[in-house]
């Protein structure tokens, strides 16, 4: 299982990459491997939204189950990987590369701080 | 009282559980209420209950013995005997939501044979199975529209020609949602045919426009330019059917339709006073994921023979937990189950020879009560499928209470929802009414307008 180095994390999954203020989200290989075979993702933001972490960043079907993608941050929405909602298989495939949920540009850098490195995320979850 | 288990079954788990005796497990229940003295008649004999049942059931008039004439939504259509002996096998009629194929595979081939034949009937590519009725389907459509925008838009219109029951039922689900606005019903809109009026109220905060087709006044309107204005503006449609005029009628999934929903209730579902029902509900692969309920899809098993899964229920409680919008468990499966006998007896030329026979009907039955002197025919220039609005030259209330004399059910006053039509009455002629009965309605007619 992949941990990024470079990433943060959430304890709810998501990873963060942040290039000139704006943050790239996706899901981590942890969660892609916990849902097993991804059918369906469902974005419930759109281009162009102020969205607040915490909040709904979209929604996941596995074969098995539906669960909710959470917003690691906070700012405006500028891109969202519509990939994702035509295959969501590659959220399996390649949840760091072509998986990539959406970009927001960031209001608070700070908020960046409460999130995980890759070797506390790694630790939360295999122990 | 019946209880299976004997005095000392009763003492050995009231021991188990540390309480004295029965009556102590209902103290939370006030003493007043405990165990009340019930007024009761003295007992009868089986067979004197079922003399007064009887003589109360017969105190009801039905269709069996009166002429009916009274459409407005549920229609009065043969049902073939093989429906209901099919329907009631033990297998159907006791089945619970087949969540393990491995048993139900009966049940849920059923099912899917309904989707197929309800995708076909309406021209879209998936039905679920089912709503309760058309009234519900169509809040189920305003709550799909709703969260397919994600909640951003806000207005939802409704034609003034949807059944007043439909929108009444509407407004009851979302009473509680502050950004849902139900509108374009109003008399000012109005029910021109042109829907201009409708049409001029669709913007870029329109989450839905909801039509019917044949509307409640059975007329037949070309939405393609209502349809047109509202993919412009982003909004979705959805169109209430009549099962039956889609015999002959051009289904809505071909003139752009993203929702059909209708009451299933013509198709080999008895009155009943007024249900169980069955609300259909059809959409585009589009919003295939915003569908409530459950989808069954056929596949092959392990040893490669022809099997029936529940393929998708992406909103309901079991998946989505306390995020679901929507429950719908056993919904009205067995009534999904009646549909599908009846269509299946039917078969596509049957089924266009009960719609082509409703409409020629129909179409006799209004040519011969326009020509009655005073009775004019509203809407005329309209096309309309088997129901029709006839201008009344005395009250509507009064006519149809005279018509009772004659067993007559003649219609349905308008009045009531539609002040613009107070006077008018709507005819409605199924396959079940013949040519002497509507020369019935025509002679009643002219005497109880010529007294």
């Amino acid at each position: 299982m992949n941990f990024p180095k470079e990433l943060k994390f959430a304890q709810t999954d998501e990873w963060v990459r942040v290039e000139n203020g704006i943050a790239t989200v996706g899901i981590s290989d942890y969660a892609q491997d916990a849902l097993s075979d991804i059918v369906y993702f469902e974005f419930s933001v759109e281009v162009g939204d102020q969205v607040k972490a915490g909040g709904q960043l979209g929604q996941v079907d596995s074969a098995k189950a539906s669960s909710e993608v959470m917003l690691p941050v906070s700012g405006v929405v500028t891109e969202i990987n519509e990939a994702v909602s035509d295959d969501a298989e590659i959220l399996n495939k390649d949840p760091y590369g072509e998986g990539w949920l959406l970009r927001i540009k960031m209001d608070d850098p700070a908020e960046l701080e409460e999130l995980l490195s890759a070797e506390a995320y790694q630790a939360y979850r295999l122990g | 009282m019946f209880t299976p288990h004997t005095q000392k079954d009763v003492e050995v788990m009231l021991k188990t559980i540390g309480v004295g005796k029965v009556e102590d497990l209902f103290t939370e229940i006030p003493e007043k209420y405990r165990f009340p003295e019930l007024m009761l008649p003295t007992s009868l004999t089986e067979m004197e209950v079922a003399d007064e049942l009887e003589g109360i059931a017969n105190a009801n008039g039905s269709t069996k013995s009166l002429l009916n004439f009274i459409g407005a939504g549920a229609y009065d259509h043969y049902v073939p005997a093989a429906v209901d002996m099919l329907l009631r096998r033990g297998e159907f009629y006791t089945a619970y939501t087949p969540y393990q194929p491995e048993i139900s595979q009966g049940t849920l081939q059923a099912i899917f044979e309904y989707q197929s034949l309800i995708s076909d009937l309406t021209g879209m590519d998936v039905a679920n199975a089912s709503h309760y009725d058309g009234a519900t389907a169509a809040a189920e459509a305003v709550i799909l529209a709703y969260h397919h925008h994600k909640g951003k838009r806000t207005k939802f219109l409704l034609s003034r020609a949807v059944n007043p029951q439909y929108r009444e039922v509407v407004r009851t689900y979302t009473r509680g949602s502050k950004d849902i606005t139900i509108q374009g019903d109003d008399p000012e809109t109005g029910i021109d045919a042109s829907m201009e009026k409708l049409i001029a109220q669709i913007d870029a905060n329109t989450a839905l426009v909801m039509v019917q087709y044949p509307d409640f006044f059975g007329r037949v309107i070309d939405y393609k330019p209502l349809i047109e204005a509202a993919h412009n503006a982003g909004a979705l449609v959805a169109v209430a059917v009549n099962p039956t005029a889609l015999g002959v009628l051009t289904p809505p999934g071909e003139f752009g339709a993203d929702i059909v929903f209708g009451e299933g209730q013509p198709l080999g579902i008895p009155l009943s006073y007024g249900g169980p029902y069955l609300g259909l509900f059809a959409v585009t692969n589009d919003l295939l994921r915003k569908i409530s309920g459950r989808l069954v899809g056929e596949t092959v098993d392990n040893a490669g023979r022809l099997a029936y899964v529940l393929t998708l229920t992406a909103r309901e409680q079991h998946i989505r937990r306390e995020k679901a919008s929507s429950n719908i468990c056993t919904n009205q499966g067995l009534m999904a189950l009646a549909s599908t006998i009846y269509l299946s007896l039917l078969g596509k030329q049957g089924f266009e020879a009960v719609s082509n026979l409703c409409f020629q009907k129909a179409h006799y039955a209004a040519k011969q009560i326009s020509s009655i002197q005073g009775y004019t025919q509203e809407f005329s220039s309209q096309p309309f499928f088997h129901e029709f609005v006839i201008r009344s030259p005395q009250p509507v209330e009064h006519l149809l209470e005279d018509l009772r004399a004659y067993d007559i059910l003649g219609g349905y006053d308008l009045g009531k929802d539609y002040p613009e039509l107070e006077g008018c009455l709507l005819i409605a002629v199924t396959e079940k009414i013949g040519k002497e009965d509507i020369d019935l309605l025509h002679d009643a007619l002219i005497e109880v307008t010529h007294d």
